[in-house]
């Protein structure tokens, strides 16, 4: 493309997005009526009801009481819940009533009454678990029962405090505005046979927009990338069409064709730049399609991954190399050969930012920027490895491979938990925020639930696109999954896969210019530096145990000479031609093997004293046996 | 079919007009938030590193006066007023937001040995060396009138340090002996005498009023009770004791600043071990005063530095030094625990900043949050060697950082003698007994109750 068609295209861009501001104001209160009439009108007919829409036969259960019911009996089944609820219900009435009567520990009001909440209202023990870190009750150990007593104090107060904020968060967490969006199959319905037409009927207008197709028919297969929020979509063409665009408003940032095969595509750290791994090297553009670098340590790049937290892109290259760029001083952080050919499967642990990579041995190897070698060597498969994805609390691995099987690992005890069997195998795999993972075989993409848990034997949802599939990826905070594949891209609707409520200060959808700038300013200042990737992030909090030997060995590794091992002795220069070398050598061996002096000596007594018994023995024996027939009687 | 899919309102994530704040909805799940540690490590890091960066302590010098400072006191009920006397006997009166000075007297001929304002702030009284105690009031004369003591009274000898009591009108000087004087009258209403020699320092203690302490020059430090008539208990150290300082807090602990470059902070109840050496000065340390919060002091040293120490730490936590700043003869604590001022050689007063990197005037309220999360950050990851070895580093003058290296190449030729000489000798793997490591240690001497009954009759004796 030339650059005046550039120019031209932007200027068109400019009017159109100038009017369409105007429209979209204009529509979007359009909408608002349309839709609260259809609601008004879908409430009245009680066959096409959905969430939100039924009437709440019963009061509605305080979310205490839920906890104070069934303790023991949690994992019931929904529906069972339901059958029950009115019964208990009715329970918690005549409980209620009895406290009101009797009265527990509350104060008394002017009127007589009681409070009959007295205090404030428990907090669920598994919402309390969800903010816990680390074990708590130290002091209750006998551990420091002879510690002194500041140290006892201050452990104490520590865990108060913990214990306090634990509580705060999870009573915080009641407040969330937003919840998960689900979907339920009629009776004698499989949820993976309800089409995305139906769903994007089904639901109201806003959401059923999520659901749309780009045909690309030129330049696919494409790849594909949201950013960290959520809100835009980059898409790269192996023909080397690449376009990124904010996908809640359809507007488009930037279209170019970098003439050249695209291989991988991938946000940085924000939605002003992305980098562009193209047939020879590395380039990096902003959001107008302008190239900023082209980056030529990195050259035949397939995979890229990037560590938001740590601000590095991680490439996999077809030379075998794993290259990690630092895009915030633009520098290389670490290069490793990873002798292990083309590297074209690849995925990060958001929890650790490990860097898993797949080979065609079927071993998944896990590497960090400070270590040459692998941190972990996975035999997960008997055929290549096709597709990786690690979920976000950085417990489960799913990998395919070209033996047709899917499987679970736990990573942290690198345990296989699943195996499935699929008839065409699986390519692209994505978790999404609430553990949905979606697996593509050919141009048909499925979406399975809960593949850890108790084994699936159904996919969730399921889904034909036009052309074989080439990249999918589940869209951040919202319940969607992006497909490229070769005839441009297609956006599909999975209710339950995105997390409902997002951290405003961490990744917001609708933030300002303003203030993704502020949270681009903390977000390099807290940069985490390279060298803290490890296998366990929350290493630099915990107590150091490692022996003095074990120190002393690694120190000696590291050094390549032991820095405390004995001077050898140099005998010192004696003028007047004293220092000959063989008066030299006399004197060395002089001092040669004192420090094993005294051993040879204990060693040497020993065996003079052993010889010594030994002798005395004999001489007894050869006593005994000198006695003539005539001792007997002696007496 | 029943579905639900994600479905924000952006009118309740986006604010409502450009004059509104920006709506951050929260979500405290930690999944959300990966590499806490990581995060919170860099943080403490940037923190301790901006710390550094914006340790800035000195505020101010008032220069005015034509000879070395040799005493300071602090005005009890203004936090602007200072009082400072000199070598040629003239006092000056500063206001310290101002940084002027709003009066001079010509107090004594020669030194001013020694000053202290009154408890309720309405007057003040200096001693010198010509042999006079003088109270002056803390206003200034009005137009015509000559600047003139309220009150005068001549001694025989000379008195080299006064304090006032906490809450009666009842003052404390030293010199040959320690004299207790009512304001009213013109003769001690009690004398104190232990040993002949000359008394340096007398502080009364703040919180029991009644009792005291003094530095003599027989390197002794010893107790007084107003009410009785003798001394209570003495302690005899290696070397003099140039001043001490009561703790503000805790009735019974006291530091005292030692000529053998070290301070010692002692629990009155048991004078046989100090409890603390503060060790880091390179030379004599000549003056002490404690924050009114009594959890940290400050000492000036002949070396030309102060340095704040925490209360139990025997090192320093921080150091302040100026080019310009020559032999530092005394100090104060400021009562609002932010400021700290000293009196050197080259007759300049300087003020400083208490925690050097502290951010004066009014904070605003996110400000303060900042600076309380940053604190615990900072707490929480101390012990990390990176975070440790960038708080702990100060700079020095050349000199004393020589000098500092010497005397650590002194102390361990010292500890390591005995180690040596017992190696050497015949009795080689018999180890030095831990008591007797211990003692080795103890600077001082306990003169107790028995010395003190020999003193005694000694005395009556003669």
């Amino acid at each position: 493309m030339t650059r005046e068609g550039k120019y031209v295209k932007y200027v068109s861009r400019m009017m159109t997005s100038a009017v369409g501001v105007v429209f979209v104001g204009r529509e979007e209160k359009k909408k608002k009526k349309t839709t609260s009439k259809m609601a008004d009108a879908m409430g009245s007919k009680p066959a096409e009801t959905h969430v939100g829409k039924e009437k709440r036969k019963s009061a509605t259960k305080r979310y205490w009481q839920n906890t104070e019911l069934n303790d023991p009996v949690k994992t019931e089944d929904r529906n069972h819940e339901k059958d029950s609820e009115n019964h208990e219900t009715s329970e918690n009435k005549t409980e209620r009533k009895k406290k009101r009567k009797h009265g527990p520990q509350g104060k008394k009001f002017i009127s007589g009454k009681k409070d009959p909440f007295p205090g404030p209202a428990p907090v669920p023990e598994e919402k309390i678990r969800k903010f816990q870190r680390g074990q708590t009750s130290i002091v209750a150990n006998d551990m420091f029962s002879d510690g002194s007593e500041i140290l006892k104090s201050t452990l104490k107060d520590a865990e108060e405090t913990s214990k306090l904020a634990t509580e705060k968060a999870a009573r915080f967490d009641l407040l969330l505005s937003e919840d998960a969006g689900f979907l339920e199959a009629d009776e004698g319905e499989e949820t993976c046979t309800i089409a995305q037409d139906d769903i994007a009927d089904a639901v109201d207008i806003t959401s059923g927009t999520k659901y749309f197709n780009l045909s690309l028919t030129q330049f696919g297969p494409y790849r594909l990338d949201y950013t960290r929020n959520g809100r835009h979509l980059l898409l790269g063409g192996r023909r080397g069409h690449v376009s990124c665009f904010d996908w809640h408003s359809k507007q488009l940032m930037c279209e170019i064709n970098v003439m050249e095969t695209v291989n991988d595509v991938k946000w940085l750290h924000s939605e002003a730049m992305f980098a562009v791994a193209q047939k020879k090297w590395l380039y990096i553009y902003d959001n107008t399609g302008i190239e900023l670098h082209c980056i030529r340590r990195f050259n035949d790049v397939l995979r890229m991954q990037f560590l938001p937290y740590h601000f590095l892109l991680a490439t996999a290259s077809a030379t075998g190399f794993l290259q990690y760029l630092d895009v915030s001083v633009g520098k290389q952080v670490a290069a490793t050969c990873t002798k292990a050919g083309r590297l074209d499967v690849m995925a990060q642990n958001p929890y650790n930012a490990i860097i898993h990579l797949g080979h065609p041995t079927g071993v998944v190897t896990l590497w960090s920027p400070n270590q040459r070698e692998p941190l972990v060597k996975m035999l997960c498969h008997r055929g290549g490895v096709r597709s990786i994805a690690v979920d976000k609390t950085g417990t489960y691995m799913v990998t395919s491979g070209l033996d047709r099987k899917l499987k679970v690992f736990d990573i942290r005890a690198f345990r296989p938990l699943q195996s499935y069997f699929l008839p065409a195998g699986a390519s692209c795999l994505s978790l999404s925020q609430r553990g949905l993972l979606s697996a593509c075989t050919g141009d048909i993409v499925q979406v399975y639930k809960d593949v850890w848990g108790t084994p699936v034997k159904k996919p969730y949802m399921a889904h034909r696109v036009r052309g074989a599939v080439w990249g999918a990826q589940f869209c951040p905070f919202e319940d969607v999954l992006g497909i490229g594949h070769g005839e441009g891209f297609t956006s599909m609707i999975v209710p339950g896969a995105g997390e409902p409520n997002f951290d405003g200060l961490d990744s917001n959808p609708y933030r300002s210019v303003k203030q993704r700038q502020e949270w681009e300013v903390k977000a390099l200042l807290e940069k985490i530096q390279p060298e803290l990737i490890s296998l366990d992030p929350d290493q630099l909090c915990k107590v150091d145990r490692a022996t003095w030997e074990q120190r002393h060995q690694e120190r000696v590794k590291q050094l390549g000479y032991d820095p405390l091992a004995k001077e050898k002795f140099t005998p010192r220069h004696k003028g007047k031609g004293r220092s000959s070398s063989g008066n030299i050598e006399k004197r060395k061996r002089q001092v040669a093997h004192e420090d094993q002096r005294e051993l040879i000596r204990q060693t040497v007594e020993e065996k003079l004293a052993k010889e010594k018994e030994i002798k005395e023995k004999e001489k007894k024996k050869a006593q005994q046996g000198q006695r003539s027939a005539l001792d007997r009687f002696k007496k | 079919m029943k579905v639900k899919v994600l479905c924000r309102n952006p009118d309740d994530y986006v604010r409502e007009t450009t004059r509104d704040i920006q709506r951050v909805p929260r979500n405290y799940d930690p999944t959300l938030h990966p590499f806490e540690v990581p995060r919170e490590y860099t943080r403490a890091m940037n923190a301790t590193k901006l710390e550094r960066v914006f340790a800035k302590p000195f505020v101010a010098a008032l220069d005015g006066h034509r000879d070395a400072v040799n005493c300071m006191a602090k005005h009890p009920t203004s936090l602007s007023t200072l009082l400072s006397g000199s070598c040629d006997g003239e006092v000056k009166v500063w206001n310290l937001p101002t940084k002027k000075c709003v009066r001079t007297l010509q107090a004594h001929e020669g030194f001013v040995r020694g000053m202290c304002a009154r408890f309720c702030g309405t007057s003040f009284f200096t001693v010198g060396d010509d042999k006079t105690i003088k109270q002056w009031k803390m206003e200034a004369p009005g137009y015509g009138e000559e600047e003139e003591p309220l009150n005068m009274i001549l001694g025989k000898t000379v008195y080299t340090g006064i304090d006032h009591h906490q809450k009666e009108g009842v003052f404390a000087t030293c010199g040959q002996q320690v004299d207790i004087w009512d304001e009213q009258r013109s003769s001690p209403i009690r004398s104190f005498t232990w040993g002949v020699d000359s008394v340096s320092c007398v502080r009364f203690n703040p919180v029991e009023t009644e009792l005291l302490a003094s530095c003599a020059s027989d390197r002794s430090i010893i107790l007084y009770d107003m009410r009785e008539a003798t001394p209570l208990q003495k302690v005899i150290m290696n070397m003099r004791s140039n001043t001490l300082c009561w703790n503000p807090m805790e009735a019974y602990i006291f530091t005292c600043a030692n000529e053998d470059y070290h301070l010692y902070t002692y629990d009155m109840r048991q004078l046989s071990m100090p409890i603390v050496m503060h060790s880091d000065h390179v030379s004599a340390v000549l003056d002490v005063d404690y924050s009114p919060t009594g959890k940290e002091f400050v000492s000036a040293s002949f070396d030309k530095t102060i340095r704040i120490f925490p209360e139990k730490k025997s090192h320093s936590r921080s150091v302040y030094h100026t080019k310009r700043m020559q032999h530092v003869i005394c100090v104060k604590w400021s009562l609002d625990n932010k400021y700290i001022m000293t009196g050197s050689d080259e007759m300049n007063i300087r003020l400083w900043k208490a925690n050097a990197s502290e951010k004066l005037g009014l904070l605003t309220t996110r400000e303060k949050q900042a600076q309380n999360y940053s604190q615990k950050l900072k707490q929480k990851f101390q012990h990390h060697p990176q975070i440790r070895r960038i708080t702990r580093h100060r700079h020095l003058p050349r000199e004393i950082y020589s000098q500092r290296k010497e005397l650590h190449v002194m102390k361990e030729a010292r500890r390591r003698k005995p180690e040596v000489q017992l190696m050497c000798s015949e009795r080689s793997g018999t180890a030095l007994s831990p008591s007797k490591k211990k003692l080795s240690n103890v600077p001082s001497l306990l003169v107790s109750f028995f010395l003190k009954c020999k003193v005694l009759l000694a005395h009556h004796r003669s």
